[in-house]
């Protein structure tokens, strides 16, 4: 068993989870949706970033592109939040809690395929 | 991505996940504590106030508590917070610098750029693999002929030594082993302006992998090779290289040629080193024994070549046992013709007969030893001819006042055939035949050369009817003949003659020495001039231009614009 795939599985997965939590429940409802969660889900999505760094292999470069765009969705349905919260004047709406889920439910599209490379790159050792 | 990016990314992957770490746990406490807003009611930070302060809490410590004063449970977390965030900094900041001091990094930053500088090279160079005296020498006498070059050697500090000289052009440089083809590859082997690839490191193995690693991938690009010996030699020849210098062999003809031909001696150390010995520094050459200190693998060759010769020796070195006394031919010539000893002190020159001989030839690998002996040997014969070996370039000036008739250095020698060899291979033919002249022959050639030529550095050019020279060209085809005496007019009073003389004229396989000045040239004939700088550039006048020539063989002065040559044209 190899320790550092663990970690690096761990993380992947991990991400995965988080944003699955995060983006399930009704679209617009903000009581559907932890903003801990949110918080979670790109803390562990930028490890994962840092985690892939330095595989010069196809496939890891395919992963690392992937998690820039989980990054790149999540830190957008962040900052969505913190203007809908603290900038406008109508506070947090509906339809502001939609755009959050929505952007964050690209980057679970991301996260998924990122789990798929995974598997692939598993199932493709044949040991 | 490159391979820097790579290993720079994942050397600071620790780091980076720390930082992001403790900046995901400082924040979360912040918003998970509660506290109290000013007017004394419970409130709970949000992400946008926690990372704000957690953001400037650890790069400057002291925006003070916003927006409400903190509770006790909010100032023990801002102080966890504090001190986790100063530490990650620290530690992400001191991986990074430790990074760039990485020795093996610095490396492959170095090497990155030399690989990027030498891919931007517009102009022709050579790959020179080995900078000791030869190769420095060659870098340099390249240099003057307009190439650049690129230097591979294996010792840093030698590397470093090229940003001292003071080259016009920089000389890119790397420290590498040479037989790795990556590293060759990178110093521009495939690149289209390399010109050739000068192999001159001291090991036979590398030499040879540069040659054949340069001839597979361009057989047409020129390869010149160091060799020590004939196995390496014949290896070398068996591919196709454009030149083999073997160091023991050139240094021990030329040291050969001094001792037993000193006109043709002369004649090639005039075209070969542009500062020539004057020619009252023959000596009046004496047939005699010679007495020859050192006899390691330099001395050996040396012997060789000059038994071929039939010239008498006397062998002195430390080394020499009784077996190889006995085997070594030189016991057929006269008695005690081998002494054993340094050659330093006076009894062992005496013993090798020192009053009787001609010359002492101080060849031994040490500079003191040769200085020595060159001293001890005047003193006991002050009309020896002395010969000394130099091996260092920074014994340069003691060389120089030891005032022996012949200073040589064996790097230098290589580096001089090379260089002739990549200026023109014609004056490598003419050394070729300057060798069969006999002595007086050889010494009016080198009168001839002193008579025009002087005191002045002597430089060569070789020319060939047809490619490099449009006026000439054109003049026989519109005129008909020319002879070698035109092109060695002034283009500014043809009255009087270029300081040059014409060495060598070939046409198809037929080659003549000292060619007439009547000949006729014809298109593909090639000629080999030396004279001064003045005389040597004031011919391109002729070569190329149409006006100069045409006053120099006809004297009219006559324009030569497009005009003019329309006007006669309707004329005629």
């Amino acid at each position: 068993m190899n320790r550092e795939k663990v970690i690096f599985g761990f993380f992947i997965i991990l991400a995965l989870t988080l944003n699955v939590g995060f983006v399930f429940g009704d679209i617009d409802n903000p009581a559907h949706h932890e903003v801990i969660e949110l918080f979670l889900a790109i803390v562990v999505s930028l490890i994962c970033t840092v985690l892939k760094f330095g595989d010069r292999s196809h496939l890891g470069a395919l992963l690392l592109a992937t998690s820039f765009v989980a990054d790149l969705q999540l830190i957008a349905a962040a900052l969505v939040w913190g203007y809908a919260e603290q900038l406008s004047a109508q506070g947090m709406t509906d339809a502001a809690m939609a755009s959050v889920v929505s952007l964050a439910a690209g980057a679970l599209v991301a996260n998924i395929i990122s789990v798929i490379l995974l598997v692939v790159e598993t199932a493709s050792i044949r040991r | 991505m490159n391979t820097l990016l790579y290993i720079l990314l994942k050397r600071l992957r620790k780091p980076l996940i720390v930082l992001i770490a403790v900046y995901a746990v400082s924040t979360l406490g912040f918003v998970i504590i509660p506290g109290v807003d000013d007017s004394g009611q419970p409130w709970r930070m949000g992400f946008f106030h926690a990372f704000y302060f957690v953001s400037f809490m650890g790069s400057t410590i002291g925006f003070g508590e916003v927006p409400y004063p903190f509770t006790d449970a909010q100032r023990m977390w801002t102080l966890l917070g504090i001190y986790s965030t100063v530490l990650a900094w620290l530690y992400a900041i001191g991986s990074m610098l430790g990074l760039l001091q990485d020795k093996g990094f610095l490396r492959l930053l170095t090497t990155r750029k030399f690989a990027q500088q030498v891919k931007r090279i517009q102009e022709p160079f050579y790959l020179v693999c080995g900078y000791g005296t030869t190769g420095r020498d060659v870098v340099k006498g390249l240099e003057k002929q307009g190439y650049l070059s690129v230097v591979l050697d294996l010792k840093q500090d030698r590397i470093d030594a090229l940003e001292l000289e003071d080259y016009l052009h920089t000389v890119l440089g790397m420290c590498a082993d040479a037989s790795v083809p990556e590293h060759l590859d990178l110093a521009g082997l495939q690149h289209s302006k390399c010109q050739g690839v000068l192999a001159l490191t001291n090991d036979d193995n590398v030499n040879l992998s540069i040659s054949i690693a340069s001839k597979l991938l361009y057989p047409n690009r020129m390869v010149v090779s160091r060799s020590e010996n004939a196995i390496t030699t014949a290896n070398l020849e068996s591919f196709g290289t454009d030149l083999i210098v073997d160091p023991f062999k050139q240094f021990a003809d030329y040291m050969g040629l001094a001792a037993h031909s000193p006109q043709k001696h002369l004649i090639i150390d005039w075209l070969l080193y542009p500062d020539h010995r004057s020619i009252a520094s023959t000596y009046k050459h004496n047939e005699g024994r010679w007495i020859l200190c050192g006899y390691g693998r330099f001395g050996q060759a040396l012997s060789q070549s000059m038994r071929n010769e039939l010239t008498d020796i006397t062998l002195i070195d430390p080394n020499l046992s009784p077996k190889e006394r006995l085997l070594s031919p030189m016991t057929s010539g006269s008695e005690g013709s081998v002494v054993s000893g340094i050659g330093t002190e006076a009894n062992t020159l005496l013993e090798a007969g020192i009053e009787s001989a001609v010359g002492v030839i101080a060849g031994t690998g040490n500079d003191a030893d040769n200085l020595s002996i060159i001293m001890t040997a005047r003193e006991l014969n002050p009309t020896l001819v002395t010969v000394v070996r130099q091996n260092h370039d920074s014994n340069a000036l003691v060389f120089e006042r030891l005032k022996a008739d012949f200073v040589m250095n064996p790097g230098r020698i290589i580096a001089a055939k090379i260089l002739s060899h990549l200026r023109t291979p014609l004056l490598a033919e003419f050394f070729e035949h300057a060798l069969s002249l006999d002595e007086i022959e050889a010494r009016e050639l080198i009168q001839r050369i002193e008579r025009t030529v002087g005191e002045a550095p002597v430089e060569s050019r070789a020319i060939t009817i047809g490619v490099d020279t449009p006026a000439v060209s054109r003049f026989i085809e519109e005129q008909g003949g020319l002879t070698i005496r035109s092109l060695m007019k002034s283009p500014a009073d043809r009255a009087k003659a270029l300081r040059c003389v014409p060495l060598l004229f070939k046409r198809g396989d037929s080659v003549d020495i000292e060619p007439g000045e009547l000949t006729q040239l014809a298109v593909g004939d090639e000629l080999l001039f030396c004279g001064v700088h003045d005389a040597i550039s004031d011919q391109s006048w002729l070569l190329e231009n149409d006006r100069s020539l045409t006053y120099v063989v006809t004297g009219n002065e006559q324009g030569n614009s497009v005009l003019h040559r329309l006007l006669n044209g309707v004329k005629g």
